[in-house]
Parts: C-alpha cells; sequence; structure tokens
C-alpha cells in the first residue's frame, strides 16, 4: 500500500513515522511537504506527523491546518482515504475540522514526556484492529497541548456512537474523559495523542505501537 | 486602520496558564486577585476596504478556534 506522510515546518516524528510505516506497508511512504497541491496518486494512508509546526504559533496546528496541502488531505478524508494524526498530527485535525473537540494545554501546565498506560477503547476502528478493546497498552506521550477538550454534547455522541479510541489508563493531561484518541463518524481519520510510532521495536521498550500499524495496514488490504 | 482582536477562552475551559498567572500574583502578595483568564490581542492593520464581514471570517476561520475561544473586534474609526 502506497502511504504519504506530511511533512510542516517543525515537525520532527516525520522519520519515526516513515520508519514505522514503511515496516507495515513494506515500502518507503512518500515525503509530501506541506506547500505542495496535490498528493502522489494512489495514495491510502495519509500521515500527519507529531512535532511542532509553525512552532506552535497562534495554537498548535492552527497555521498548519491552512497549509496548501490540507486541502487535499482534507479531500481524500473525504473520499475515505486513512489519515492518521498523531501529536501535533491530531491538533492539526481538529484544527482542520477534521475531528471534533480542540487540544487545550495541559491542565498541570508541564509538558509531558513519558511512557503512559492506555486502555483500547474500541477495537472496531481499522487504526485499533491490531487490538482487543479494553486491552491495556503502553504508548509513549510528548505533548504541552494533549489536554482533550470539547463540550458535554460532542463527549456524549461521540463515546455513545464509539468514536473514542484509545483513553488514559491515569489521568495523564487533564482530558475530558481521558480521551488519548479519536475517529472521526466515518471511521477512516483517527487523531491520537501518544505515538506509536516510538514504540515499534525492542530497543524503544515495547512493540504495543507497532500493532497499530500492522492492524491497520491489514484492515486496509 | 487598525483593527484589534481580543482573543479569550470561552467560560468552563480550563486555562492552566491562568491559574499560573494567578499564583504568581499570590506569591508577590497581591491581595484581592479572585481569578485570572489569559487570552490574546491581535493587531491587524487593515486597508479601509476591507469589511466588517471579512474581519469576522479571519477571526473565525483562523484567528479563534470557536470550538474554546471567543473573540471581540475593536475597529479604530476611520
Amino acid at each position: 500500500m502506497k502511504s504519504a506522510v506530511i511533512v510542516f515546518p517543525g515537525s520532527n516524528c516525520d522519520r519515526d513515522m516513515a520508519v514505522a510505516l514503511e515496516q507495515a506497508t513494506g515500502a518507503k511512504p512518500h515525503m509530501v511537504w506541506h506547500r505542495e497541491t496535490e498528493l502522489p496518486d494512489g495514495i491510502g494512508l495519509i500521515a500527519l506527523p507529531g512535532g511542532f509546526s509553525y512552532g506552535d504559533y497562534l495554537r498548535s496546528g492552527a497555521i498548519g491546518a491552512n497549509s496548501p496541502i490540507m486541502r487535499e488531505v482534507k479531500a481524500a478524508a473525504d473520499r475515505g482515504v486513512a489519515v492518521l494524526g498523531v501529536c501535533n498530527g491530531f491538533q492539526l485535525l481538529t484544527e482542520a475540522g477534521l475531528l471534533p473537540g480542540a487540544l487545550l494545554r495541559n491542565a498541570g501546565i508541564d509538558f509531558i514526556c513519558r511512557d503512559v498506560a492506555l486502555k483500547v477503547a474500541s477495537s472496531q476502528t481499522a487504526f485499533t484492529s491490531g487490538y482487543q478493546s479494553d486491552e491495556t497498552i503502553t504508548i509513549p506521550v510528548a505533548h504541552h497541548d494533549g489536554n482533550y477538550f470539547a463540550d458535554n454534547d460532542t463527549l456524549d455522541r461521540i463515546e455513545g456512537e464509539g468514536h473514542v479510541a484509545f483513553r488514559y489508563d491515569e489521568s495523564v493531561n487533564g482530558s475530558a474523559r481521558n480521551i488519548a484518541g479519536i475517529v472521526n463518524a466515518a471511521g477512516n481519520v483517527l487523531g491520537m495523542m501518544p505515538h506509536p510510532e516510538r514504540m515499534i521495536e525492542p530497543a524503544h521498550g515495547g512493540s504495543d505501537g507497532k500493532r497499530l500499524f500492522d492492524g491497520l495496514v491489514q484492515a486496509l488490504g | 486602520m487598525k483593527t484589534r482582536i481580543h482573543v479569550t477562552l470561552k467560560n468552563g475551559v480550563l486555562d492552566p496558564q491562568g491559574k499560573a498567572i494567578h499564583h504568581a500574583l499570590e506569591s508577590l502578595g497581591f491581595e484581592g486577585v479572585n481569578d485570572v483568564r489569559q487570552g490574546k490581542l491581535i493587531e491587524l492593520d487593515l486597508d479601509d476596504s476591507v469589511s466588517d464581514a471579512d474581519i469576522e471570517a479571519m477571526c473565525r476561520k483562523l484567528l479563534a478556534n470557536m470550538v474554546i475561544e471567543n473573540f471581540e473586534i475593536e475597529r479604530e474609526a476611520a
């Protein structure tokens, strides 16, 4: 399967994401600069990597969400192409309106960089098909603005419709209802603050992140 | 023409930066500070031809995130 990693000025997990995608898909992903106005033909999976696009100016992800390539990412998402946003990628997806809610400054104000225990809230998405529902996995977080916020009606809706993919097993950053990752209504867009691409081999301390990529690629066929 | 955009967090949205400022004011010995909320002030230098509707669209599309923030437009009289 052909995949692409969108690279913004200030992205810093783009190469880690490329390694994870190459392992899972067997082919090097296309690295697509954010100023591009077209995606390569036949892309089946688009990744928005972690980092600090545009230095988090204005709000995390706000400027990058208006980069030229994001029009194409939105169009691809509307066509059903899988889009995975990790950390800054999740912030970009909310700012772009592809996912509901927003990521606020961590409740404890500190930057948090450590492994966290996550509960797989639903294995019924393409992105979580490599896991069992309610399974606990370990994936690192590294963020300052990971405190997921949405109004109560939105939270009730995404919980009721099974769009919560991952929850923190403990309160990490103040996120509403401990939400760590959500999918859109169509199930083809996932945003998550933890970094699965940083947990794909024993040298990383575990490979729970690898299962996300392997499961996703298998689900997408 | 100078236009100021005041961006503030909506009521009920946690503001840890405001809390930290609040604590700092208290530790400096200032009393009677009940709450602190931090926002942003964005100054735009605009052509006279830019309409109020255009400024509102700038706020809604980029300058404020309507999920968590409100904005107020303060336009200098021409």
